[in-house]
């Protein structure tokens, strides 16, 4: 196993060489057969790596192959890592992979650039694996711009719209002020500990006496945590997710909603003794997170665009996951990566199979009465809006109500943010799921060309549809008879084998005070769930009848906040004056005037008198001679 | 007053001043008159100019005859000046239908 470790990332990026070099010549077919191999293989490997890392002592393979940069003390070795957490992550990202890989077969058939899409589908699935499995922060980081890059690149893959285009660099700038932090982030780590290597790093780390004090850090998982911020897309900087929706949704679903998003909660998850070692930080992860979950799902309410809704369904999962991290509860917010990976990617194709029997209908108040059309779709959106709203025995239930638990451990008010949260989160879902499968067509022409899917985006449909029903057991509580299995599994990646320092453990508190939360939080779901069904699978007329009796609030909403606005006005704008300023006062004025035209000018003008002297006339330069030839007489025989 | 007297009575600075006086009225002429065979004129002149100075300082050193073999190879080269000089004088002329050297200034451009 050990021996072809390598070929799991290593593969995808063959792919994609492959399809961005030969693709276009060699035809569709080709190009699929090629990317799927190149994640089907990988997904086997993947596999035997999970078993073998089953038997490696301390649940852990560290494959160093070569010294990547060596620069005074500074040793980066290039090498791959699988434990218990990078494992489990490379199965999601191949798995997941491939199915959404299947389904942009059928998506994206018709497509012009079916060859570029896949070479960077590719290109993505090998910097995400990169990023999983490096061994050390440097590796990971090139995994992380990776994933940036195809991000961008994907969001912009219909680059001759503006709009695209647009959300693209909108992305990308957004994760520069992340990867700021990273990077700061790295370099504190470095001078902390004199290394980049994750194991060195977290071995060093278990070693320093609690009472030397965590200032560095501090600022050091701060930074991290900036970084995080940016790529999984928290407030404040959460901005560039919704717009990233420009993409093809098979991307969406894929990049911006199972894998590349939820790096941050990894690299969290990765570093997570460091943050048990600094408080302060943990505390700032957990109130990030919960605002986001609950401000992003209020958000969502009463979005219009399908994808928009499960955007921002989306950022505010993300922000439960923070939650769950910020509560020390690490394995509960990698269950919920993991259930989420499911059902989010689930509710995304679902919406793409939609948008594409709608023949590219975005917008829930045209859509309606799907049921009957597309059957499959339906039952599989159904089983996702399940899990995302915590229906009891779905998977989304468990890890979140883990979650949530935590939370309140915490800190209550977390709690009420969570909760709340969790009730808008059954809303817009029901809401989202009412206004396009129940109810009557509102238009009328595409409804009636509207038809179910080919089998290659339904098949993927109904294996992730089970999988999101099933992988909650991973993370079934003690109380429900289960053992909690993901944490134990996560144990030695956690802790990383720090005996002073224990994941607390969250079922200590009482079990009639988890039980009493839990049955809160399923029927504030069930309830909102209930509303937004029952309010919206009679058409739009609730919500007409809603903004005119609370025109602010919804206008709020609808808009946002306005915080695109409010960037606008009071970042973009002043930057863009003082770009402005700075093009018309200094490049304009200092640089081309002072630095480059004056002496140009100089130049030009000595040179016009200059060339007043050159008359084309023997007789002047005659005299130019006879006035030389005196002047040397002159200093000579003076 | 002694200059005057050794000029009167043949003495070497009489020589020079008509050299001096020669090859200032040569360069005159190159540099104020435009015609090209003029100015040629005045380039011999100058040349001249030279000749009755090396001859003169030859006679007053005595037995030295360096400065009058010089005035003969001068002569000589001048000769074969002439002769270049007037075949450009004429190859202008065939060029430029004129004589005048202000109007054939081309270096300009």
């Amino acid at each position: 196993m050990q021996k072809v470790a390598w070929l799991i990332p290593i593969l995808p990026l063959l792919g994609a060489a492959f399809h961005g070099l030969l693709g276009r010549r060699l035809g569709k077919g080709a190009v699929t057969a090629v990317a799927l191999a190149c994640l089907i293989v990988p997904l086997i490997l993947a596999g035997f790596a999970f078993s073998a890392v089953l038997d490696a002592p301390g649940r852990r393979l560290d494959l160093p192959y070569f010294e990547w940069m060596a620069a005074g003390p500074m040793h980066v070795p290039f090498g791959l890592v699988f434990d218990s957490l990078s494992s489990v992550m490379a199965l999601v990202v191949t798995g997941i992979g491939t199915l959404i890989h299947l389904y942009s077969v059928g998506y994206m058939w018709e497509e012009e650039g079916y060859a570029r899409y896949f070479c960077y589908l590719n290109l993505f699935v090998f910097f995400m694996l990169l990023l999983v499995l490096g061994s050390s922060l440097p590796l990971l980081f090139v995994g992380w711009e990776g994933v940036g890059l195809c991000s961008y690149l994907l969001i912009g893959y219909y680059f001759d719209t503006e709009v695209a285009a647009a959300a693209g660099l909108k992305a990308f700038l957004f994760n520069r002020v992340g990867d700021l932090g990273m990077t700061m982030g790295m370099m504190a780590l470095f001078a902390s500990f004199g290394t980049l290597t994750v194991g060195e790093i977290l071995t060093r780390a278990g070693q320093l006496s609690p009472e030397a004090g965590f200032g560095v850090l501090t600022f050091a998982t701060l930074m991290m945590f900036v970084g995080a911020t940016g790529k999984s897309a928290q407030i404040p900087l959460y901005l560039w997710l919704p717009d990233a929706m420009a993409g093809p949704t098979p991307v969406s679903a894929l990049i911006h909603a199972a894998t590349m998003v939820t790096a941050g909660i990894y690299l969290i998850c990765r570093l997570s003794p460091l943050f048990l070692l600094t408080p302060i930080t943990l505390t700032a992860v957990a109130w990030v997170g919960g605002s986001t979950a609950l401000f992003a799902a209020a958000i969502g309410l009463f979005q219009r665009d399908i994808k928009k809704v499960l955007a921002y369904s989306t950022v505010s999962q993300l922000g439960y996951m923070f939650l769950g991290l910020g509560s020390a509860g690490f394995a509960a917010g990698f269950l919920h990566l993991f259930t989420h990976a499911w059902f989010k990617a689930l509710l995304f194709l679902g919406a793409g199979s939609v948008i594409h029997g709608m023949h590219h209908q975005q917008d829930l108040f045209r859509m309606g009465g799907l049921r009957s059309k597309m059957p499959i779709t339906f039952w599989t959106m159904l089983v996702a809006t399940l899990c995302i709203m915590g229906f009891p025995g779905t998977s989304g239930f468990f890890s979140k109500d883990e979650i949530l638990y935590l939370a309140f451990q915490k800190s209550p008010a977390l709690y009420a943010m969570g909760l709340l949260g969790a009730a808008c989160t059954a809303f817009y879902m029901w809401r989202l799921m009412a206004l396009a499968f129940w109810g009557e067509p509102r238009d009328r022409h595409a409804f009636d060309h509207a038809q179910e899917s080919p089998a290659t985006m339904t098949a993927p449909l109904v294996i992730l549809a089970i999988g999101a029903l099933l992988a909650g057991l991973l993370g079934l509580p003690r109380i429900w008879g289960g053992s909690f299995a993901i944490e134990g599994w996560l144990e030695p990646a956690l802790t990383f084998g720090r005996s002073g320092l224990v994941v607390p453990n969250p079922e200590h508190g009482s079990a009639a005070l988890a039980w009493s939360l839990m049955a809160l939080s399923t029927t504030v779901a069930l309830a909102a769930g209930f509303l937004g069904w029952n309010v919206y699978r009679r058409g739009t007329a609730a919500e007409e009848a809603f903004s005119s009796r609370f025109p602010v609030l919804y206008r709020v909403l609808s808009n946002k906040f306005y915080v695109d606005e409010a960037v606008e006005a009071l970042i973009l704008g002043p930057a863009r004056w003082g770009g402005h300023f700075l093009w018309k006062a200094f490049d304009v004025v200092i640089i081309d005037g002072i630095g480059v035209n004056l002496p140009g000018a100089f130049t030009r003008v000595g040179g016009d008198l200059a060339a007043q002297a050159q008359t084309g006339r023997v007789r002047n330069y005659a005299l130019g001679m006879a006035i030389g030839a005196v002047l040397l007489l002159w200093i000579f025989l003076k | 007053m002694t200059t005057l007297i050794s000029i009167l009575s043949g003495g070497l600075q009489g020589y020079i001043l008509v050299a001096l006086l020669l090859f200032i009225t040569g360069l005159a002429t190159v540099l104020c008159r435009r015609s090209i065979l003029v100015q040629f004129m005045g380039v011999e002149l100058m040349l001249n100019a030279a000749n009755v100075a090396l001859v003169a300082f030859a006679r007053f050193r005595g037995s030295d005859v360096q400065g009058t073999v010089f005035y003969l190879f001068i002569i000589a080269v001048a000769a074969c000046e002439a002769a270049v000089g007037l075949a450009l004088v004429v190859g202008l002329y065939r060029l430029r239908q004129s004589t005048d050297t202000d109007r054939a200034d081309a270096l300009k451009q």
